[in-house]
Formats: structure tokens, sequence, C-alpha cells
């Protein structure tokens, strides 16, 4: 199903292939200055971030991109920790030497969210106070709150004002939550199969998530740390996520009723379908790379976001943003489904703030924006190249000023 | 290259100039059916005209991306319906009223979003195209008109005649009008429901 283009992005993204960006190392980042105020009313502090960087900033320090990552995603979006490594980072099919995201012209950052389990604060991390890992003592974070961390990160970097920020699914809310919360710190945002708000559907199969974390057994009201962890309840949480990435379309091709490693059905209990034994080894492997604890952590963020909250409207929210938009969506995302991403589009529009919008269509669910696609690669790259055009002219017309 | 060149290098579609020259300096103009982004692109170079386009083509939408038009990939009257009252100063339809599915509907939202509308379509009353029927006695095909009768998107081809009706009906008034024949001499506006291949329109509500 792959076109050329697809297989030549593959072949030269391969650890020393021509468009990839390496070998990479997760940098960490723990702020000294006051703890972080969050929006649940307690505060957070230290708080540590890890994150990483592609590619270099300019003389200008114009060429900023920073990346949101979603849900059970991370900082290393793009290269190889080590040689050894047989997958690279989670979007390393759009950040690399002359990819969309491309690290010879911008320099491309993504941090760990806080609240997760790769580096970042979150849950796992030890509390300084107690010597022990926080668990559930660790106040709920927000998007808007992980959103604030990454300001300060940013800031520390010496970036200023980004060229863009971008994320996909939650990753595009962190984004729309920067151009709403920080309007003058970037001069595009890429909002990409995500929402204004989670629709009651999803808050729905994350409570689903939730609780089977919650109700296994080994989960110890979050207190398992060093103990026994909620494998079950992790593994099914992330069966039904993986669930909701795809469509019905896409699992009828991909798995259709036919039976795994076997001719009949053997009328036991056993992993018998495709889809099943698919989504059990997505489980069973989530379970290695993940703590449970920010699982529910961040989900409830993600449920509590509400760009429009605090205004009386999505319209009157971003009526003070200042960035270009872009949004895309896909035809086959019923999580985060395009009459959601047209409601962004609708309001920024009612607010006369340039918007570009594009409907990719594709079979391949809410997980489309994490695969190789050309109309995808073409946009991103399209639309950066002239947001960058347009803040150059800008500067060179304010430089000409008396 | 001089501009003069570099425009004429650009290929363009028949109505393009002449859309380009009723549009002033500076003005915000939507285009719908914006296809790859062209007359926005050389509003905006050559009359620093801020431009919008909707297109409902989604390989067009990615050719005006990579140009840096910002577009609505969609339906156009789901597009406008986005728009705040009086947000442009000119909405242009450039062969593209015959494709709608709600010609008088699509008029009046061009005329909400929008102070001006500029709208070009091919004249079914056109000579050539009347003989065509009656001597063939088959769909009239020309270089406006290329399509088969099974395959043709134009749903709703109408005449000048037809159009002038319809802004009476609406109680629009008609600004300018400019008639062409194809490929693309301009006539004078003696007997244009005949002699007219394509007819430009800018309209306006009544004040």
């Amino acid at each position: 199903m792959a076109t050329d283009e697809e297989v030549a992005v593959a072949e030269d993204s391969k650890l020393g292939g021509a468009r990839s960006v390496g070998l990479v190392e997760t940098q960490v980042w723990t702020c000294d200055g006051p703890p972080l105020e969050l929006e649940c009313g307690l505060s957070l502090g230290p708080v540590t971030q890890a994150y990483e960087l592609y590619g270099a900033l300019n003389a200008e320090r114009d060429n900023g991109i920073l990346v949101f990552h979603a849900l059970s995603g991370d900082a290393h979006v793009a290269g190889y920790h080590t040689p050894e490594d047989t997958k690279p980072g989670w979007w390393d099919i759009m950040v690399g030497p002359g990819k969309p995201f491309d690290t010879t012209k911008y320099a491309v950052v993504c941090a760990n969210v806080i609240g997760g389990c790769k580096g970042s604060t979150g849950p796992s991390s030890v509390d300084a106070q107690t010597g022990k890992p926080y668990a559930l003592s660790f106040p709920i974070v927000t998007i808007g709150d992980m959103v604030r961390a990454q300001k300060l990160l940013i800031d520390h970097m010496g970036i200023g004002r980004l060229l863009a920020v971008t994320g996909g699914s939650m990753g595009g809310m962190m984004a729309l939550d920067w151009a709403v919360r920080y309007p003058e710190a970037t001069a595009s945002v890429l909002a990409i199969a995500t929402s204004a708000r989670l629709n009651a559907q999803g808050i729905a199969f994350d409570e689903v998530g939730r609780q089977a974390i919650m109700t296994d057994p080994n989960w110890h009201g979050g207190d398992y740390y060093g103990k026994g962890i909620p494998q079950a309840g992790l593994a099914i949480a992330r069966m039904i996520g993986h669930i909701t990435y795809l469509s019905e379309e896409q699992m009828r091709a991909k798995f259709g009723r036919r039976l795994q490693d076997r001719e009949s059905f053997g009328y036991d209990f056993g992993t018998e379908f495709q889809v099943e034994s698919y989504l059990r080894y997505q489980g069973n492997s989530f379970v290695r790379r993940f703590d449970a604890n920010s699982y529910l952590y961040i989900t409830k963020a993600i449920d509590y976001f509400d760009l429009a909250a605090g205004h009386h409207s999505l319209v009157e929210a971003l009526a003070g943003a200042k960035s270009e938009f872009l949004v895309v969506s896909f035809s086959s995302d019923w999580l985060y489904p395009t009459a959601e991403s047209k409601e962004i589009v609708k309001a920024l529009q009612a607010n006369g703030i340039s918007c570009t919008f594009l409907e990719i269509p594709n079979p391949y669910g809410h997980d489309a924006f994490l695969l190789p696609n050309e109309q995808l690669a073409g946009t991103v790259t399209g639309f950066l190249a002239n947001v960058q055009r347009r803040v150059r002219e800008r500067t060179a017309v304010g430089e000409a000023r008396p | 290259m001089s501009l003069r060149t570099k425009r004429e290098a650009t290929k363009r579609r028949l109505d393009y100039e002449l859309i380009e020259a009723m549009v002033s300096q500076g003005s915000r103009v939507l285009d719908l059916g914006c296809g790859d982004g062209q007359l926005l692109t050389e509003l905006a170079q050559y009359k620093r005209c801020p431009g919008r386009g909707i297109e409902i083509n989604g390989e067009a939408v990615l050719a005006c991306i990579q140009r840096g038009v910002a577009v609505y990939h969609g339906d156009m009257l789901e597009g406008m319906s986005f728009l705040r009252d009086r947000s442009f100063d000119v909405v242009i339809l450039s062969q593209t009223l015959q494709q709608t599915s709600d010609p008088p509907q699509v008029i009046q939202e061009m005329l909400r979003v929008g102070d001006t509308a500029i709208i070009s379509f091919p004249n079914f009353g056109y000579w050539k195209v009347r003989l065509q029927l009656l001597f063939t006695g088959r769909m009239p095909r020309s270089s406006l008109l290329p399509y088969t009768w099974y395959e043709t998107p134009n749903v709703h081809l109408c005449t000048v005649t037809d159009f002038r009706r319809l802004c009476g009906e609406l109680g629009l008034e008609r600004v300018r009008e400019i008639f062409l024949v194809p490929p693309s001499r301009l006539i004078s506006a003696t007997l244009p429901n005949w002699r007219a291949g394509l007819a430009i329109f800018q309209i306006r509500r009544r004040s």
C-alpha cells in the first residue's frame, strides 16, 4: 500500500540514512524557579522536563518549532537513541533533514508532558518531600498546565517567538492552548487530528480505560511502585485506545474475520481472531513502556480540556489569537472527527484569523496522523515555508521603518 | 523579468485578468472555487489584496497551501457560513456558478459576506451554442462547455438574460457587465445574449 515516495522516506530514515536526524539524546531540564501553580489549585515543583532538540536555532532565532506529543508519546520524535534501536522516534516520518519539519531549516523541540513517565515530572517521579514516588499524591495537571511548563522550557532555551507549534490529537489541543495562552509566542499553529474539546464519546472511552487500570488488583490505589504493576488493567486500557485509533474500514482490511495461526475455531477463550491477537500485542507491549498512573493523569487532562472554558464561546476564546492556523483532519477519524476541526475553523474565521483547513481522505482513522501521508507532508512543508517567508517579510518591513 | 512579461508567462484562465482589473488595490478578496490559488496569488502580488479561498478539491487545496494561500477545504456554502457579514470587499466566483446546487443562495451568501460579487459564467445563449443544439440536435460542447452531457458538473447553466433576470428578482444592482468571445476577445454590450461566450458580472445589494 506504501507509495514509492513512502518507501524512499522509510529507507532514508534508517539510522545513517540521508533523511534521518541520526543518533539523538534526550536532555533534561529542571526549573529552579518557584513551583508551578496548577489549575487545580495545587502547586508542583521542582518541575523536570525531558526534551529533545533537532536542528539548530539560527542567529535571528526565528526558526524554532515546538512539537507536542499525544497521549502515549514522548520527547523522542525523531532519530535513534542507540545504534541498536529498531524503531526511530514517533514522528520520524515528519521530522528530519528534507522532511516536512525540516531540521536543516528549523530547530525542532519536543518535550515530554508533565504527568508523563518519559523523563518529565509525573506520578512515577520521586517526590522530593517524601523520597517516594508521588503516585496519586501527584496533583491533577491539565493541558494548560502542561503547556505552561513547556513555555518555561522554551524561554529557558532562549528560543523566543516560535515559528510554529504543532501536534496531533492531544498535541493539537496543546498547540491550540499555546496559541490562546501566548498569542505573541508563535507565528503559526498546525493543529492536526484534534479538537477544541474532547466529545462525550472520547471521555467515555478514556473512563473505561481508567476503570480497567483502577480495578486491577495490582493498582493498589496507585501505590504500586516497586511492587507488581497493574499490567492487565493498563493493557486493557491500551487495547480500548487502539480500537478508537483505527477505523472500521481499516480493521476490516487489516484483519477481517481472519484467524491467527489456526484454521478453525478452538471453541475456547484463547486468542483466535487476528484482531484479538493485534490488540493483545499492543496492550502487552504498552505495559513495558508506560506507567499506569500517567495514563490516568494524561487521559484526565485530555477529558478536562475545553478551549472555550472560561469564555462565552469558542469564538471568544480564540479572539486574541495572533497566529496563522493550519487545521487538518482525516476523513475516517471518528475519535477527533472532521466536524470538530471545522468548529475550530469556524471560530477562527469568525474572528477574521487567517486559517487554512484541509480534510485528508484516508481510511486509517485517528492514527492517520502518525502514518506516512504525502498530502500531510506536502501541506506541512508548504505551510511552514510560507509562514517563514511572511515572518521574514514582516521583519524586513519592520526593520525598514525609521 | 519585468512584471509584464512575468504576468504573461503565467498560464491564466481567460477571465482572470479582467477580474483582476475589477478588484481595487488592497481589497479583501474571497475566491470561491479558487482552484490552485492562482488568482489569489496574483491579486496578493500585484494588488496587495489579502485573500482567502474555498475549494472542494483536495489536490487543488494542497497547491493553494504550497503557494501560501489561506484556503478552506470544503463546500462553498458551508465555508461561507463560517464567515461574518461583510468580512470581504469582493467575493469572486469564476466559472463555477453553473456547478452549484443552489445559485440564488450562493449569490445571496456572497453578498452577505462581501460588499460586491464578481461572477463569471459561460453564456448558454451564445449563438454557437444555440446553433449547435439546433443543427446537430446534441448537447452543445465547446472550450467553455467541454463536457459530455453525462459527465458535466454544470447542473445550472444559464444565459445572460437569465442571469440579469435573477439579479432583478433578488433585488441586486448590476454594477458592471463584461462580455467576451472565446478565447479572450472583449466585445461591446450589443446583443450580448447572442454574441457573448462568457459573461462577467459585478453585482451588489441595492443600497
